[in-house]
């Protein structure tokens, strides 16, 4: 009788330890974002412009200098940094500068953001400085966009293919 | 909060005794169960690698036809591996907590302590990387959560979370990737598992049968009943906002959307930080004994103290005093912890002396045996009648704190495992005591890992130095202390009950003394 309980004991542990493991490993659900709201996620990765321009060297500061390193210019490596804005139907949803990456500076600027926004059609606009003015941008996009609730709408920038992508 | 963890599971303990036995309670099994799931998983994951195609969609398809066109083979490995890598989450925490609340960190056991925490990040990081290469709307989220976490150290010149921005930006490549991390963190953890051990002597890396086969049904009715699947493909252009989350694995990530992953960073590497300080933090319940020492005239190298020795402390070397035998004793002393195993194992650890004075081979400074001697004769003088009881209760245990009655005296020491059966010999022939009760901690849960074991088979002449067989067994009790609501007085009282109806086989109730 005592070892009838204790293997009714037994069984009694095991199966609350597996309904433990179970349950735990995929509930209760997780809500990460509210799913009636669709994401806007700003990212890229671009250099900047030097901050200086490149300097002709002199016959006599290319003389001086060992054979196997002789060029006709001497740049410095620092870049600027980049300034993005962010519009979501001309409300501001980011605005930032961001700097180069590097010890010396001399990477390229990144960015990664979030933004929920309530789904519906939206007039985004995103715009970026990269070069050494200190007024007005480089590039720009600006578009009217349908969203959807859950939807991932990114917006990255690639100058090589035109700017700003809208994804 | 120790004590009244200790506690809570000194409750549990004794459920689950009652239950298992101690022979096979869990509880007492928390790091071979760890080994046993780790295993499980290493066979079900080379299952699933041998099926699993790396590529954006490959992956999820070929975990999906696994779990649909081969449910009771692939899907039951699938289910395995997933359930068994939760289990062993619980068992390695359950772990961490039990050795935190009885105590058992510092010394020598520190750096056991030290690579059991190092484990926990293996752990975390073999699974947080098995559930990147389902590829389905939860490891979407996993990846695209973990990099935002990553990014979050100033380490990467550009965002990883970038590569998960589309479906144009993720490659196949990066399965191969996954895949190969999480082959290879599974890899180093087995590593630091050996180092884990290192520093014990005879580790409990398998669990008994019954309790292994046990939860291997289980799981298998678990994976049979409940078997774990995939949340839909992920699809880079959709928000998973809703998952079913792993918690044993994630519990953290929720903070990801309510604090920075900087602060993040900044609790995990806290916690990390107060757990490997632990040892030195928290202080230990008893005072520091000092380390087991040899005298080298009474040691003739015999060797079993190396072979009792729980912590690999103890090596034969070579002969340093000119006695003619080959090897001696050395006790490494940031090994030792003091328990006194050595000395129950020495044969030269003796009260039936005469003339010398008792010197054993090897002994604690403070805990000399010539005092337990004169203890063992001093608490059970002017102790009256037919069942006198000599009780022998190891420090670590809470029996002096619960024994009240008469009819018996006690002597304590760090671990049951320390007294040299020739003591019970003596307490019994030289008629100090009717009987003599062993009271350590509980069965396979010896504060100092062997004592209880090494006792009983010392005591059933199983190992050297056995009990003599002239002493009656009958007159020999062993208490494995629950330490709940005064089991060791209950236990002292039906021993007494037990020995004053008893009569030595022969004796007619006369026991001769005998030298």
């Amino acid at each position: 009788m005592r070892q009838l309980a204790a293997i009714a004991l037994q069984v009694l542990f095991y199966i609350a330890f597996m309904a433990g493991v179970g349950y735990f490993s995929t509930r209760p659900a997780y809500t990460h974002q509210d799913p009636a709201l669709a994401l806007v996620k700003l990212s890229f990765s671009h250099a900047g412009e030097r901050k200086e321009d490149c300097r002709r060297l002199s016959p006599e500061e290319i003389a001086d200098l060992p054979p196997n390193m002789r060029r006709p210019t001497k740049c410095s490596r620092e870049r600027v940094p980049l300034y993005v804005e962010l519009l979501l139907d001309d409300r501001m949803l980011y605005r930032a500068e961001l700097p180069p990456s590097g010890l010396s500076g001399d990477g390229a600027s990144s960015v990664y953001r979030r933004f929920p926004v309530p789904p519906g059609t939206h007039r985004l606009t995103a715009k970026l400085r990269d070069t050494r003015r200190e007024q007005g941008f480089d590039h720009e996009r600006s578009e009217t966009v349908t969203l959807s609730a859950r939807q991932n709408f990114v917006i990255d920038f690639k100058a090589d293919i035109g700017g700003f992508l809208f994804l | 909060m120790r004590s009244a963890l200790r506690k809570l599971f000194e409750c549990v303990d004794v459920c689950l005794n009652a239950a298992f036995s101690p022979a096979a309670n869990p509880m007492f099994q928390l790091g071979a169960m760890g080994w046993f799931f780790y295993w499980i998983v290493v066979g079900s994951g080379i299952y699933l690698y041998i099926f699993f195609d790396t590529g954006v969609t490959e992956a999820y398809e070929s975990i999906q036809a696994l779990t649909e066109s081969q449910w009771y083979a692939g899907g039951i490995m699938r289910s395995l591996h997933r359930y068994a890598s939760d289990a062993l989450v619980v068992v390695a925490l359950l772990h961490v907590l039990r050795e935190f609340a009885a105590d058992r960190l510092h010394g020598a056991r520190t750096f056991t302590w030290i690579t059991g925490v190092a484990l926990l990040w293996f752990i975390y990081a073999s699974g947080i990387t098995g559930y990147w290469i389902v590829w389905d709307m939860f490891a979407q989220y996993v990846a695209i959560a973990t990099a935002e976490w990553l990014d979050a150290l100033p380490i990467f010149a550009e965002p990883i979370a970038r590569n998960f921005l589309h479906d144009a930006t993720l490659s196949g490549r990066f399965f191969t990737l996954f895949v190969f991390i999480h082959i290879v963190v599974p890899l180093i953890m087995l590593f630091f598992m050996w180092l884990h051990i290192q520093r014990l002597s005879q580790p409990a890396v398998n669990p008994p049968r019954r309790l292994a086969l046990g939860t291997l049904a289980g799981m298998l009715a678990l994976s049979l009943l409940y078997p774990a699947t995939s949340q839909g493909p992920a699809v880079l252009t959709q928000v998973p906002a809703i998952v079913g989350m792993d918690w044993f694995y994630f519990f953290l990530y929720p903070l990801l959307d309510r604090y920075s992953g900087s602060a993040l960073w900044a609790v995990v590497a806290g916690g990390t930080a107060l757990l490997v300080l632990l040892p030195w933090l928290a202080r230990s319940r008893q005072a520091p004994l000092r380390v087991a020492r040899v005298d080298l005239p009474n040691c003739n190298g015999c060797g079993r103290c190396v072979a009792d020795c729980p912590f690999g402390a103890i090596t034969l070397q070579p002969r340093s005093d000119g006695l003619p035998y080959g090897t001696e004793a050395v006790v490494d002393p940031d090994l030792c912890v003091s328990c006194g195993l050595c000395v129950g194992a020495c044969p030269t650890a003796t009260p039936f002396r005469r003339r010398s004075k008792i010197i054993p081979g090897i002994e604690l400074p403070d805990f000399p045996m010539a005092k337990l001697r004169e203890d063992m004769i001093r608490v059970m003088a002017g102790i009256e009648g037919s069942a006198r009881v000599l009780v022998v209760a190891c420090t670590k245990g809470n029996s002096a704190l619960t024994v009240q009655g008469d009819g018996f005296g006690m002597v304590s020491m760090p671990c049951v495992g320390m007294l040299p059966p020739s003591f019970i010999d003596f307490a019994l022939s030289r008629r100090h005591a009717d009987g003599v009760l062993l009271s350590g901690c509980a069965d396979n849960d010896c504060f100092h890992r062997l004592g209880q074991r090494w006792t009983r088979m010392r005591i059933e002449a199983e190992r050297d130095p056995a009990l003599r067989a002239r002493v009656p067994r009958d007159r020999v009790a062993i208490n494995q202390q629950d330490t709940v609501g005064g089991t060791l007085n209950r236990q002292v009282l039906a021993f007494q009950q037990r020995l004053a109806n008893y009569t030595d086989p022969g004796q007619g109730g006369n026991r001769t003394c005998v030298n």
